[in-house]
C-alpha cells in the first residue's frame, strides 16, 4: 500500500502500541533549554530514576538569556536561577552537546540543532517547546512537549503518542519578488485558521515549497504549530542532503552514504492517501502583516484592518472587536498607514543567516524612521552572527539605525529585557501575536523580515517591492 | 498523579475563543523552577489590575472586578468552560499546572489545542470536548442560573447537568484508564523497558548514525 511521508516516519518509531491506538514512540532527539526542564530533571531525581539515553540530548540556554552585556552576566535573580539550574542538571547527567550561555555556539534551540546537525531526516525530535516543530523541514517528526513528557522521555526515550490525521499543503506555483516563506505561512494560517491543522500532521508540498531553502521550510514548520497542527514537516530532497552535508553531528563516510540512501525514501509516495488536501497558489501571496491578536487575524499589505461586521460567527466577532480594540486599530484602516513604535527581527522563525541577507538588502544605504524608538536584529545563534559579521551585515544594520544584538529569543516572548512598553506597537519578524507576547500590552505585527526593514525605513508597514524593485 | 472519578462541581463561563497559555500563565512566571504555585497567577493579566511579577504578594493586588473568575457567583468554581481552540500557543505545562493549581478539575469546550489537552491529562486535570450546541447552552445556562454545577463522570463517560440532560462524551481508552486510576505515565512506560530496549539495539544496526 502507497504510504504517506508521516506513516513512514511514524511506523519508524513504533516501540509498542495499546489496544486503542496509543503508541510509544521512540525518540531520537532530546532538545532542552532552562524554562521547561527544571521540573522534568527535578522529577526525575525525585523518582530516583536516570536518564534513559543522555546522547540524546542536546542543550543550550536561549529564553532568559539576555542579548546585551554580556559582561554584566544575567542580572534578573530568578532569570539566572533558571539557567544555572540547567547547567547544574546537564552537568550531572551529560549530553551530547551543551551551548551554555556565552558559548560561541549558543542560541535559540531550534536554530542549533539543524546548524549543528543534530537535527537529521527521519528522526523523531521533541523539546519542550511547541516550535520544535520547525525540524520537519527535515523531514522529522518532530514534537513540542510539555514538562511531564520531557520527565517522560528523560526516563523512557519514549513518548506516549496518538496517530493524528494526515493532511497535505500543496502549495502551488512561485511566489514573486519580494515575497518569502513567511508570507506563504502567514497566508496560509489566514487562510486555514489557527485551528485549521488540530489534530493533524501537516506535510507541506508543491512547487513552492520544493524551491524554498532550509531556512525557509523551516520558516513554513516553525509555525505548522500556529495552524494548530502538533507536527509540520517537508519531504526530502536535494536541498535537505545539501543542506546536512559536512554538519557537525552529521554523518561521515560510509555512513553518510548510507544515511542519504535512507533519507531519500522518506517523501510521500506518489498515490499516497492523505485525510485532507489543502491547496494554495504561490502567484496570488502578497506581503502578508497580522492586525490583530492571532496570527490567523494577517491581511496582505494591499489590504485593509477589517471590521467586526465583516464576520458573521458572533463568536469571532467579538474576538476581532477585542482585537482591535487591544491593538488600538480602527476599522477599515489601511495596512500600509498603521504607524510604528519598534522593529524586531530574530525569533525561531526567522533570525537565520538568510533571514539576515534579506533584512540587511533591503536596510542597506537607507536608515531606519525616526518615529521608530527601537529596531532590534538579534541573530538565532552565536554562529549565525559571526556568519553574518564575516558578510559585513551587521554593518549594514548598524550603519542603518538597527541594534545588533547577542542572540537568543529575545523579544519574540520578552522573558528577558527585550521587551514592548503598554502600548508600543512592533513590526515583528516573529511567530506570535498574542496579547503580551512581547511585553504587557505590547501591539504586535508579524512579518517577514524584508518587510520588517521597510517598516522600520518608512515608520510605518509598507511593502517592500516597491524598495526593492 | 491524582485520581479522577466522578466529580461535581461549580462552572464558570470564559466566553472568548483562542484562549493561548500565555494568557492562562504569563511568561514572567515561567522563570520558576517548581512545579506548584501558580494558582494566583493563572490569567494574571485579566485577573488582576496592575502588572504582575513573581514574588509580589497576590493577596494585597487589586482585582479587575469585570473579569469572570473574580465574581462574588463564580467563587470556589472547579469546572471551567470554554470556547474553541483552548490552550493554543506554547507548549509551557505551567499553563494545566496554574489551572489545576486554582482549583479546576475539568474543563469543557468546543476544541483544545493539541499540546495543552495532553497535557492537561498528565495532571488529573480533564479535558472534554463537546458539541458546539451543547457548549453553547451550557454557556447560556451557567449564565442564568446562580450556583449552576455540573457532574462529570469519566467512567460512564458523561456529563450530567441538573435539569437530567446528559451528555456523553468521547476519550481515549488508555487514558481513561490512567486518570480512574492515577497511573503514572512513566512507571508505566517503563513496563515495556525490554521492548524499547530490543527496538534501540535494532535501531543502532540500522541507522547507527542516529547514536553518534
Ligand atoms: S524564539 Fe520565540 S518561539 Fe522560538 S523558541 Fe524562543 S521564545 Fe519560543
Amino acid at each position: 500500500m502507497s504510504k504517506t511521508l508521516y506513516d513512514k516516519l511514524w511506523e519508524n518509531h513504533v516501540v509498542h502500541v495499546e489496544a486503542d491506538g496509543t503508541a510509544l514512540l521512540y525518540i531520537d532527539r532530546h532538545l532542552v533549554h532552562e524554562v521547561t526542564s527544571p521540573q522534568a530533571f527535578e522529577g526525575l531525581k525525585l523518582a530516583g530514576r536516570k536518564p534513559w539515553r543522555v546522547s540524546s540530548i542536546v542543550a543550550t540556554a536561549d529564553h532568559n538569556t539576555p542579548t546585551d552585556h554580556w559582561e554584566k552576566g544575567i542580572q534578573d535573580p530568578v532569570s539566572r536561577q533558571q539557567v544555572e539550574t540547567l547547567d547544574a542538571n546537564i552537568h550531572e547527567v551529560g549530553a551530547l552537546a551543551y551551548f551554555p550561555f556565552k558559548d560561541k555556539r549558543q542560541g535559540i534551540v531550534h536554530v542549533i540543532g539543524p546548524e549543528q546537525g543534530a537535527t537529521l531526516p527521519g528522526m523523531t525530535v521533541v523539546c519542550g517547546d511547541s516550535h520544535t516543530s520547525t525540524h520537519g523541514a527535515f523531514a522529522c517528526l518532530a514534537h513540542g512537549i510539555g514538562t511531564s513528557e520531557v520527565e517522560h522521555v528523560l526516563a523512557t526515550q519514549c513518548l506516549l503518542q496518538k496517530k493524528s490525521k494526515a493532511m497535505l499543503i500543496k502549495i502551488e506555483g512561485k511566489v514573486g519578488a519580494g515575497v518569502t516563506a513567511k508570507d506563504i505561512v502567514l497566508a496560509l494560517i489566514g487562510k486555514i485558521g489557527t485551528a485549521g491543522g488540530t489534530g493533524y500532521a501537516i506535510e507541506f508540498g508543491g512547487p513552492a515549497i520544493r524551491a524554498l531553502s532550509m531556512e525557509g521550510r523551516m520558516t513554513v514548520c516553525n509555525m505548522a504549530i500556529e495552524a494548530g497542527a502538533r507536527v509540520g514537516f517537508v519531504a526530502v530532497d536535494e536541498t535537505t542532503i545539501e543542506y546536512l552535508k559536512g554538519r557537525t553531528f552529521a554523518p561521515k563516510a560510509a555512513d553518510w552514504e548510507k544515511a542519504t540512501a535512507y533519507w531519500r525514501t522518506l517523501v510521500s509516495d506518489a498515490d499516497a492517501p492523505f485525510d485532507a488536501v489543502v491547496e494554495l497558489d504561490a502567484s496570488e501571496i502578497a506581503p502578508q502583516v497580522t492586525w490583530g491578536t492571532s496570527p490567523e487575524m494577517v491581511a496582505s499589505i494591499e489590504g485593509n484592518v477589517p471590521a467586526p461586521e465583516d464576520f458573521s460567527d458572533p463568536v469571532k466577532r467579538e474576538g476581532v472587536a477585542r482585537a482591535l480594540e487591544y491593538m488600538g486599530l480602527v476599522p477599515h484602516t489601511p495596512i500600509n498607514q498603521i504607524m510604528i513604535d519598534k522593529v524586531f527581527i530574530g525569533s525561531c522563525t526567522n533570525s537565520r543567516i538568510e533571514d539576515l541577507r534579506a533584512a540587511a538588502a533591503v536596510a542597506k544605504g537607507r536608515h531606519v524612521a525616526a518615529n521608530v524608538k527601537l529596531a532590534l536584529v538579534v541573530p538565532g545563534s552565536g554562529l549565525v552572527k559571526h556568519q553574518a559579521e564575516a558578510e559585513g551585515l551587521d554593518k549594514i544594520f548598524l550603519a542603518a539605525g538597527f541594534e545588533w544584538r547577542q542572540p537568543g529569543c529575545s523579544m519574540c516572548l520578552a522573558m528577558n529585557d527585550d521587551r514592548l512598553l503598554p502600548g508600543e506597537r512592533c513590526a515583528s519578524t516573529s511567530n506570535r501575536n498574542f496579547e503580551g507576547r512581547q511585553g504587557n500590552g505590547g501591539r504586535t505585527h508579524l512579518l517577514s523580515p524584508a518587510m520588517a526593514v521597510a517598516a522600520a525605513i518608512a515608520g510605518h508597514f509598507s511593502d517592500v517591492r516597491e524598495l526593492t524593485s | 498523579m491524582e485520581k479522577f472519578t466522578t466529580y461535581e462541581g461549580l462552572v464558570v463561563p470564559l466566553d472568548r475563543a483562542n484562549v493561548d497559555t500565555d494568557a492562562i500563565i504569563p511568561k514572567q512566571f515561567l522563570k520558576s523552577i517548581k512545579r506548584s504555585g501558580f494558582g494566583p497567577n493563572a490569567f494574571d493579566e485579566w485577573r488582576y489590575l496592575d502588572h504582575g511579577e513573581p514574588g509580589m504578594d497576590n493577596a494585597n493586588r487589586i482585582k479587575n472586578p469585570d473579569f469572570i473568575l473574580n465574581q462574588q457567583r463564580y467563587q470556589g468554581a472547579s469546572i471551567l468552560l470554554v470556547r474553541s481552540n483552548f490552550g493554543c500557543g506554547s507548549s509551557r505545562e505551567h499553563a494545566p499546572w496554574a489551572l489545576q493549581d486554582f482549583g479546576f478539575r475539568a474543563i469543557l469546550g468546543e476544541s483544545f489545542a493539541d499540546i495543552f489537552f495532553n497535557n492537561c491529562f498528565k495532571n488529573g486535570l480533564l479535558p472534554i470536548v463537546l458539541p458546539k450546541a451543547e457548549i453553547d447552552a451550557l454557556f447560556l445556562l451557567t449564565k442564568s442560573t446562580p450556583g449552576f454545577r455540573i457532574t462529570v463522570d469519566l467512567a460512564a463517560q458523561v456529563v450530567s447537568r441538573p435539569d437530567g440532560h446528559k451528555i456523553p462524551f468521547v476519550v481515549d481508552a488508555f487514558r481513561k484508564e490512567c486518570l480512574l486510576n492515577g497511573w503514572d505515565d512513566i512507571d508505566l512506560t517503563l513496563r515495556q523497558a525490554e521492548k524499547i530496549r530490543a527496538f534501540e539495539a535494532q535501531r543502532r544496526i540500522e541507522q547507527p548514525w542516529l547514536f553518534a
